[in-house]
């Protein structure tokens, strides 16, 4: 801060004593503006995270707003007003969700386990629901708003709507209940009129929104075991009711039909004596048996072993072949008195400026058995399976990898050799080293120095290489004889999309597929630690 | 200042006296060789793209016919693009790149303007904080992400599955952690006089933020904002499991989607698409390259 110095005039030091943020220049006024903006945004999400019941964001956005507006309001904070925006960022799409794979390891979270246990419990009662024998039906009409559909009712007592009169209309939706709607009109059994609905001709019904209309499910009341009403031509409607009734207080199920009792066990599954289970479960902490399973679970561990050995040797070698071609070009070209040096260099980097999902795609293209360039033309003819052959497909990953890469290792040893000290050099030579004395005792070391942390890097980042790996082979050729779809060339990353299930070929298991990410950031984490380490004793060394 | 990061890399212009007076034996053991090996390089580099830029050019849209390169000569693949969804794709992936890039500039470059500029409580410990967070990538953590976009679309659908803007905000999630370091470096190399003879004349933080220290660190914020959009250009999984929607997909899911389907594959059509979707990055890496060549040239020698 700027020392008032006594010679300032009065006002000067007035100025100087002011805090920006309370000046009311043009800057102010932007700052006022944006945080007018951003609070309305907030308050705005704060009543919808209430109203919705989202309690953990709830909270999270209070502390960021609150935390906002301290920072651009207090004269203190004046290093949070740079860091904050992106700090916000940081704080909620990468702390969190870091923080959030770990609690996810912990639980079953996945196909089967998506909720809570209330939510469970409602699936449940909707899913086992059955027709009411021998129940009347009920005339419908079917009612629109803003694309969303729902029935109108005439209700003739109330057990189909709360507090209805026989006569009155009820709507509902497959999110709201059925409710007494005022100022209807209905013609005999059939509603004619609904005040801001619009009422759908048999017509509409059958021709634009026939499969919606006949999976529509309007819940009776907010108690998912009053059931609900079903339609199964658009005019008339049956009442639905669970063949699972809900226990509250024993907090156990029971099927009406057989008189079966399920009750919760610690698995998040409802549990009957015999060991049957309900199909919907919910999320429960399971300790450490994501972490164990895949250690130990024979359909895991087997291709999980080979997989991390494969994806640490893949990560070194990625960065072993294109250090030592991208080094070796640059050697080559390290000559001052070559001509037209430019060129070479920008034709070289090409690769480099190409995204790398394009040029897998590609190489995955030239590389086909049948029809590629490379069997075609290069090989005439020749029908070598490059991506099909377990052996052959990690040799044209690293291949293709070398091919992507190289041009980045080019530029930084280009630019390390470059930058070596010259009276170092010299010094050496008057001393009488040779050619290759000076550069195995001077020129490696230093370049070395220079570049282990950007080989670090490298390793990372190969280390999570996916889209690489996931567009040029999809992690095939498949492995034959494991139950899991996983293959010879998946890293560990493309192992974890896969039992996560997102990519829709297996069921979802987030659980495990947490654990693995933990397992993985732990691995990455150490080999660069120790990297890091051995760098900086290269550094001390020199 | 600039001047470090332009004159890297860039060649002396070679000694001509030198070179005449050499004889042709001397040449070809000194220099000859490494034109050859040049050579050998740029054909290396360059045939996948050449092979490429063949087959968006052929009229079959079939890999047996692209293998001939140059054999045709039309524009058939291009205008076909026109009856898919490329151009909608190349829309998409072009908002999400260039907000993302222009975001990562802006948040990356005032945190490391603080880091360089002020000394506070926990700079050191949030400066190793960041290194540490670095070395997590988001995309390991894709479950999550995905767990928390569903969420948060629960309460705000903008935010949600299938939602450009949830995507660029996950990308923005890591715009501290790569480019702090980078910038932060940068930053350093501007001398602090400079702030502080604007404090005296009277400037305030901001100002000296906005029209003094960013014009002087420009290059930096070129190279940071174009990595960032090509990382962004060329993400896959986060974007794959996000945007749903045919429609709202980017241009690596989408041209994943044409080459993945092995049987029904337009070779031809991918490769224009292909062509269309390498220009904008090449171009700009060609016009930026003296600044990304000094750039990662003056990263790897700090260290």
């Amino acid at each position: 801060m700027p020392t008032t110095a006594p010679q300032l005039d009065k006002a000067e030091r007035k100025r100087l004593r002011t805090s920006h943020a309370r000046d009311y220049g043009p800057g102010f006024i932007v700052k006022l503006v944006l945080m007018a903006a951003i609070n309305a945004l907030g308050v705005f999400g704060l009543l919808a995270t209430w109203n919705s019941g989202a309690m953990g964001l709830f909270w999270g956005l209070l502390a960021l707003l609150v935390a906002a507006d301290y920072v651009y309001f207090s004269k203190r904070a004046l290093p949070l007003k740079y860091i904050y925006p992106g700090l916000a960022f940081l704080l909620v799409f990468q702390i969190f969700v870091v923080g959030y794979t770990v609690y996810v390891s912990f639980t079953n979270y996945g196909d089967g386990h998506n909720g809570t246990k209330e939510q469970a419990v409602t699936a449940l009662l909707a899913q086992n629901e059955r027709r009411v024998e021998g129940s009347a039906a009920y005339p419908i009409a079917v009612v629109e708003r803003d694309g969303e559909l729902g029935f109108a009712v005439v209700a003739q007592d109330v057990s189909i709507c709360e507090g209805a009169q026989p006569g009155d209309v009820c709507v509902g939706t497959s999110e709201d209940p059925l409710a007494r709607v005022d100022d209807a009109t209905h013609d005999g059994g059939a509603v004619t009129s609904v005040p801001g609905w619009s009422v759908l001709t048999f017509q509409q019904i059958v021709t634009e929104h026939q499969a919606e209309v006949t999976s529509l499910r309007v819940p009776v009341s907010d108690n998912p075991e009053d059931g609900s009403i079903r339609t199964t031509d658009g005019r008339n409607a049956f009442a639905f009711k669970s063949s699972l009734e809900w226990d509250e207080d024993a907090g156990t199920m029971t099927d009406v039909t057989t008189g079966t009792v399920f009750s919760a066990n610690d698995r998040g599954l409802f549990e009957a004596e015999d060991g049957t289970t309900l199909n919907v479960g919910w999320r429960v902490s399971v300790g450490f048996e994501n972490y164990i399973t895949a250690f130990t679970d024979a359909r895991y561990s087997g291709p999980f072993v080979r997989i991390l050995v494969w994806t640490i040797a893949f990560a070194f070698l990625s960065v072993a072949t294109t250090f030592l071609l991208g080094l070796f070009l640059a050697i080559v070209f390290n000559d001052a008195r070559l001509k037209g040096r430019k060129i070479y260099r920008t034709l070289m980097i090409f690769p480099y400026a190409i995204p790398g999902f394009l040029a897998a795609l590609i190489w995955s293209g030239m590389l086909n058995r049948s029809f590629g360039f490379i069997n075609q033309v290069l090989l005439g003819g020749a029908s070598i399976g490059w991506l099909t052959d377990p052996w052959l497909a990690r040799l044209s990953v690293l291949g293709v990898n070398l091919w992507l890469g190289f041009p980045y290792m080019f530029l930084i040893c280009t630019g390390a050799l470059q930058s070596l000290p010259g009276d170092v050099m010299e010094a050496a030579k008057v001393d009488g080293a040779g050619k290759w004395r000076q550069w195995r005792s001077i020129t490696m070391p230093l370049l070395l120095v220079s570049t282990a942390p950007l080989l670090i890097s490298s390793f990372a980042f190969n280390f999570n290489n996916f889209t690489l790996i996931y567009m040029l082979t999809r992690g095939g050729p498949r492995f034959t004889d494991v139950s899991v779809p996983l293959g010879h060339t998946d890293i560990l990353i493309s192992m974890v999309y896969s039992v996560s299930g997102l990519d829709g070929t297996a069921p979802r298991n987030f659980g495990l597929a947490s654990a693995l990410s933990i397992v993985v950031f732990i691995i990455v984490g150490t080999i660069s630690a120790i990297g890091f380490r051995q760098t900086r004793k290269l550094e001390e060394v020199m | 200042m600039t001047t470090q990061v332009t004159t890297q890399g860039v060649t002396a212009p070679p000694p001509q006296e030198l070179r005449s007076r050499m004889r042709p034996g001397r040449w070809a053991r000194e220099l000859g060789w490494r034109h050859l090996v040049g050579v050998i390089a740029v054909v290396y580099a360059m045939f996948p793209i050449v092979f490429i830029f063949s087959a968006s050019l052929s009229e079959r849209g079939t890999m047996t016919g692209s293998n001939q390169l140059f054999r045709t000569i039309s524009t058939h693949n291009f205008v076909a693009l026109a009856d898919t969804r490329f151009w909608s794709w190349f829309g998409n992936t072009l908002i999400v790149s260039i907000t993302t890039a222009v975001g990562t500039v802006l948040m990356g470059a005032a945190a490391s303007y603080a880091f360089s500029r002020f000394r506070f409580k926990g700079r050191r410990t949030s400066l190793t904080a960041l290194l540490v967070i670095q070395m997590f990538p988001q995309m390991l953590a894709f479950v999550a992400v995905f767990l928390l976009v569903m969420t948060l679309g629960n309460v705000f659908p903008v935010l949600g599955l299938n939602s450009k803007l949830a995507l660029i905000c996950v990308y923005l999630g890591g715009a501290l952690g790569v480019n702090t370091f980078l910038m932060y470096g940068f930053f350093n190399t501007i001398p602090i006089e400079l702030d502080e003879a604007a404090k005296i004349d009277g400037a305030t933080h901001s100002q000296i933020y906005w029209t003094i220290v960013l014009r002087l660190v420009a290059p930096i914020l070129a190279v940071v904002g174009l990595l960032s959009f090509i990382a962004s250009f060329g993400e896959f999984i986060l974007a794959r499991i996000i945007l749903q929607s045919q429609g709202n997909w980017t241009l690596a899911v989408g041209l994943f989607g044409w080459v993945s389907d092995q049987l029904n594959a337009n070779w031809g059509l991918f490769a224009a698409g292909a062509v269309v979707a390498a220009l904008p990055v090449l171009v700009l890496f060609l016009i930026l390259q003296k600044y990304i060549v000094g750039g990662l040239t003056a990263g790897s020698v700090k260290g």
